[in-house]
């Protein structure tokens, strides 16, 4: 069974922007659009700008897809698969991610 | 390798530079030791714009010598020293200092001097010609003492020096021989409308008045006597009353000169002598000679393809010309006298608008054989090429001059003309040169003139280089994508346009109403952003804002390349106390930051964690500061010159000025950052030509200018308006920066603004002084509800507990970030590299 994290409530999210949470050691971004009501998780890391900076960056998507750009040199990284769109040997983790009773959960498995 | 021969141009002014230029560009330049005489005490210089010496352009300005021209391409020049025989026969040229150099080719490019008439008196003092910066530089001070000036001449250049007068505040006069102003170009209709236009500007036009002498004057220094009897009383005397060729090294060397005087060339440019050229205005081709630039770069091209061994031929050149005279359009083309036989004559004539336009066509009605335009000279680019291509002309040609009454098109668009037709007759640049540049990758304007130098001279082409480029666009299909990103069909301008047209508040809402529906990016997201900030000015952390801010808007500081921020109070001017001081440094120490002194006059504190963002700030306000907004696209810093308070030169208080208007603008959301300067004198500390705005202090007032930039591209600002009151000086800052927020590009820092406006600099001026569009009291309205909304947003961020929840490092721990890690460097912080990073981890670990 997955073990789901708690880690915060969902007033704690910013709509259309990022958070970052220290999950057992890791840090990782989460985002939040209310437009469609979900929440992703991505590495915090960037892979480009060797820094945990990724929460920090602008959401949006490309040709439907949603994405963050990196706000050190803006590469954009997938939110659902963590592929970077510049660069296809560069894929970020992404985690599983839910709310639950208006709390958000984390899965750092597979 | 055979021993290199020796070059020698007499003449290093506009033509004889080109040559050089030319020269040293082209595969032949090895072969040469190059040298070359220059009679004036500076080298060339741009003649064709002399006369904006008097709108603030310096000798500097004016030069056409690119750095280290002379000393990188090995050239020997010998300035102040002319050239004062030729020894054909042994080729020697000697000069005046003393200096003998053998040649083995010889080039001479003497241009002209200034006609003086000589009438009784023309000799006294305070007469002067128009030619040289050393003339300029006398009339300006003769005109010191000076109430009334008098142009003798009602020419081209007679009516540029009338403006030159009138821009030294002189009670203005032209005198003209004949009935009718510049007769070389216009027809009677012609020249009569442009007399009226002169005079509506306040210069008095006095024609068919023949100079008899010039004698003591009673109110004023001379009184010139006509021959009518009638006389008029001046101060100074400027004539302009035609130009000849100086022939005169040529004459005592036995090189053959023509009857009405210039050095007689074929159409290699080759004298008499087989191994001397003579080009520009001292040459005589076919017995006509050649008072314009663009005739001259031409010949000076046949010389080095000649040298070359290509086969070159001068073919005469064009002398149509488009000009603007005190803000009066004026264009002749071709034969506008209708001398060629046969010719038929069209006139419109518009007397309530004073406009007059004049078509000279062929027997058949087939060709445009020459034109004269007065008042409204838009018609100019299509009439050019109508004329120098030959292309036929509609079945009714007075459709090209008559007011469009249905949607009948009669412009000429780029695609009829043929490949061969030129496009910028400065610089020899045809239709097909444009057409493979763009091609080979050139697709903005601005890469276009750098690639083929069009539009870099007189500017006269511009318009017509730009629909070129857009219709060849248009055509290879790039169909210039516009749209600022997928999700918005619309430019940034569109964009503006809609969110004030509509009273748009937010993102969501312009998404819903004009966009894809999707989330958007960041590109329109901060476009939107900004705009929304520019035109509302509200808090840029509002909820509906918050997420249209980049890392560094949202945090309200700038990342680093560690994830750290840097902080940046605002010092207005560059000003601070000795207390301000103290307090930013024990706030760096508190914080352990590292402290610099940035480009723009100010302290930036490096290494902050985005939880310290908020503590650091309370401490900054507490101490009397406010956000810099180092981290937005806006108002970054007003530079100053410390000026009159201090400083023995300084003639008004930069600082003083500085503070007020970085205090007026800042906080203001641009589409790209805004720098500012102001210095107190021409010395010019504060480096303003090199900022978006940029004020000088004159004797008169404040010497504004605009559209400069540092940077990666640097760019001379251009002098917008001269001697203005701070009540002006800041409208017009208003206006303009207003209309720069509406209209430019994303990103686009005034600079490529301004290089990409289509009619440039006068544009803009016809924009913000003469309010052609009837915005300026708009422009003035939104900057000023720009200014009543500020606020610090730093201020605002520390008093709202609910905003400082995003300052945390993590949502659900008070942990700070491992991975930032710093060493120390020259006794302060700075970010651990890589290898630093290994090797600190390692030894945590053991
Ligand atoms: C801190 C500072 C360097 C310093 O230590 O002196 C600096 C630092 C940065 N400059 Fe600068 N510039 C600084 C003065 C300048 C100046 C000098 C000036 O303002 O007189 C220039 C040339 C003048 C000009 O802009 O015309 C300058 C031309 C640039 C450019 C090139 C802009 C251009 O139009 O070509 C960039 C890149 C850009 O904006 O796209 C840039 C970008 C940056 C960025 C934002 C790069 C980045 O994305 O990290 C740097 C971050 C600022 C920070 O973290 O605070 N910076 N930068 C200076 C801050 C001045 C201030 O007090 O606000
Ligand atoms: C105010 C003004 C406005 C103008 N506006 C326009 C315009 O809008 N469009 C346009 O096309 N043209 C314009 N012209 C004309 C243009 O400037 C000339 O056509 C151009 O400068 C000619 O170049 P040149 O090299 O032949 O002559 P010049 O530029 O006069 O250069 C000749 C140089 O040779 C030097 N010299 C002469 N004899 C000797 C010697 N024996 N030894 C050493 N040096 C010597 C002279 O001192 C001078 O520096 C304007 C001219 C003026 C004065
Ligand atoms: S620009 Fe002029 S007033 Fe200002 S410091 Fe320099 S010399 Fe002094
Ligand atoms: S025609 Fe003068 S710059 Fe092109």
């Amino acid at each position: 069974m997955t073990k789901w994290i708690d880690i915060c409530s969902i007033d704690d999210l910013q709509a259309n922007s990022g958070v970052c949470a220290l999950v057992e050691g890791k840090q990782i971004a989460i985002f939040y659009t209310p437009q469609n009501n979900t929440v992703y998780a991505i590495d915090n890391y960037d892979p480009f700008g060797k820094a945990q900076v990724l929460s920090r960056g602008l959401i949006g998507d490309i040709k439907g897809e949603p994405m963050i750009a990196s706000p050190l040199y803006k590469q954009h990284f997938s939110l659902k698969t963590g592929q970077c769109f510049e660069d296809e040997t560069v894929k970020n983790t992404v985690y599983a991610i839910r709310i639950e009773n208006d709390r958000v959960e984390i899965s750092l498995e597979g | 390798m055979s021993k290199k021969q020796t070059l020698i141009v007499i003449g290093n002014g506009m033509v004889g530079h080109n040559f050089l230029e030319t020269l040293v560009a082209s595969d032949i330049k090895d072969n040469y030791d190059i040298v070359t005489f220059c009679e004036e005490q500076r080298a060339a210089y741009d003649r064709v714009h002399l006369t904006e010496f008097f709108s603030g352009k310096t000798a500097e300005d004016l030069s056409l010598v690119t750095e280290n021209f002379f000393e990188g391409n090995g050239i020997k020049i010998y300035l102040n020293d002319k050239a004062v025989e030729i020894d054909t026969a042994n080729k020697i040229v000697t000069s005046q200092q003393g200096v003998a150099i053998s040649y083995d080719k010889l080039v001479l490019a003497t241009g002209s001097y200034a006609f003086v008439p000589p009438i009784a008196g023309h000799d006294r003092e305070n007469c002067f010609v128009y030619r040289t910066i050393e003339d300029l530089e006398a009339m300006t001070e003769a005109a010191k003492t000076a109430k009334v000036g008098a142009v003798v001449g009602g020419g081209l250049l007679g009516l540029e020096a009338a403006k030159a007068l009138q821009d030294l505040k002189l009670d203005t006069h032209v005198v003209q021989f004949s009935p009718g102003l510049m007769s070389a170009q216009l027809d009677d209709g012609g020249a009569q409308m442009l007399a009226n236009k002169i005079e509506a500007l306040g210069v008095s036009v006095l024609t068919s008045k023949n100079t008899t002498k010039i004698v003591d004057g009673t109110d004023c220094l001379h009184k010139m006597v006509f021959a009518d009897g009638t006389e008029l009383e001046t101060d100074i005397v400027l004539f302009s009353v035609g130009i000849r060729p100086r022939d005169e090294i040529a004459r005592c060397s036995g090189i053959e000169v023509g009857a009405r005087g210039g050095i007689v060339i074929d159409d290699q440019c080759k004298t008499s002598d087989p191994d001397i050229y003579a080009i520009g205005e001292c040459a005589v081709w076919k017995e006509q000679t050649f008072g314009l630039v663009a005739p001259g770069y031409s010949m000076a091209r046949t010389v080095v393809a000649d040298l070359s061994e290509q086969h070159a031929v001068f073919e005469g050149a064009d002398m149509s010309t488009k000009l603007k005279l005190n803000g009066v359009d004026v264009a002749s083309i071709g034969d506008a006298h209708a001398k060629t036989a046969g010719a038929l004559i069209y006139t419109y004539q518009n007397g309530a608008d004073e406009i007059y336009k004049r078509l000279v066509v062929s027997e058949d009605k087939k060709k445009l054989l020459g034109a004269v335009l007065v008042g409204d000279a838009s018609g100019y680019g299509t009439l050019l090429q109508y004329s120098l291509n030959s292309i036929d002309l509609p079945e009714h040609p007075d459709s090209l001059i008559l007011p469009s009454r249905s949607d009948e098109s009669v412009g000429l668009g780029p695609d009829a003309l043929p490949d061969s037709a030129q496009i910028c007759s400065c610089f020899d640049v045809t239709k097909g040169q444009v057409c493979s540049a763009i091609e080979n990758g050139c697709t903005s304007l601005a890469s276009l003139k750098n690639e083929t130098k069009a539009a870099t001279g007189c500017g006269g082409c511009t318009a017509l280089l730009k629909s070129v480029l857009d219709s060849e666009l248009e055509k290879s299909g790039v169909a210039v994508n516009t749209d600022i990103c997928e999700h918005f069909a619309h430019t940034r301008r569109d964009l503006y346009n809609i969110v004030m047209v509509e009273d748009i508040k937010t993102f969501d809402e312009l998404m819903d109403k004009h966009g894809n529906g999707g989330l958007g990016c960041d590109i329109c997201r901060q476009a939107i952003g900004s705009i929304l900030a520019s035109y509302w000015n509200e808090y840029i952390l509002e909820k509906d804002h918050l997420s249209l801010q980049d890392t560094n808007d949202t945090f309200l500081a700038n990342m680093q390349k560690d994830g750290t921020y840097s902080v940046v109070p605002r010092m207005t001017g560059g000003e601070v106390t000795p207390d301000g001081l103290i307090a930013i440094g024990q706030i760096a120490k508190k914080y352990k930051l590292y402290t610099k002194v940035t480009g723009g006059q100010r302290v930036d504190l490096f290494g902050a964690r985005v939880d310290q963002l908020p503590l650091i700030w309370k401490e900054l306000i507490d101490a009397g500061f406010e956000s810099g907004h180092a981290y937005g696209k806006s108002l970054r810093t007003v530079k100053s010159c410390v000026g009159s308070t201090w400083c023995r030169y300084g003639v008004d208080d930069s600082v003083g000025l500085a503070v007020e208007l970085e205090n007026r603008y800042k906080g203001l959301r641009s589409p790209h950052k805004i720098k500012f300067a102001v210095s107190g004198c021409t010395r010019e500390c504060a480096e303003a030509q090199s900022k978006d705005i940029g004020v000088i202090a004159t004797e008169g007032g404040w010497n504004l200018y605009v559209c400069g930039n540092g940077g990666m591209k640097p760019r001379h600002a251009d002098l917008f308006a001269t001697n203005l009151d701070k009540d002006t000086l800041i409208k017009y800052i208003d206006r303009v920066l207003s209309f720069y927020v509406r209209s430019a590009d994303r990103l686009q820092r005034t600079s490529v603004w301004m290089e990409n406006m289509e009619g440039g600099l006068d544009y803009l001026k016809s924009i913000v002084i003469e309010d052609k569009l009837g915005i300026c009291s708009s422009l003035e309205e939104q900057m000023q509800h720009v200014v009543d909304n500020y606020q610090c947003e730093w201020k605002t961020t520390i008093a709202d507990e609910s905003k400082l929840k995003r300052f945390r490092t993590f949502i659900n721990s008070d942990k700070t970030d491992e991975n930032i890690l710093f060493v120390e460097e020259r006794g302060q912080i700075r970010p651990a590299t890589e290898e630093e990073h290994q090797h600190l981890a390692l030894s945590e670990d053991a």
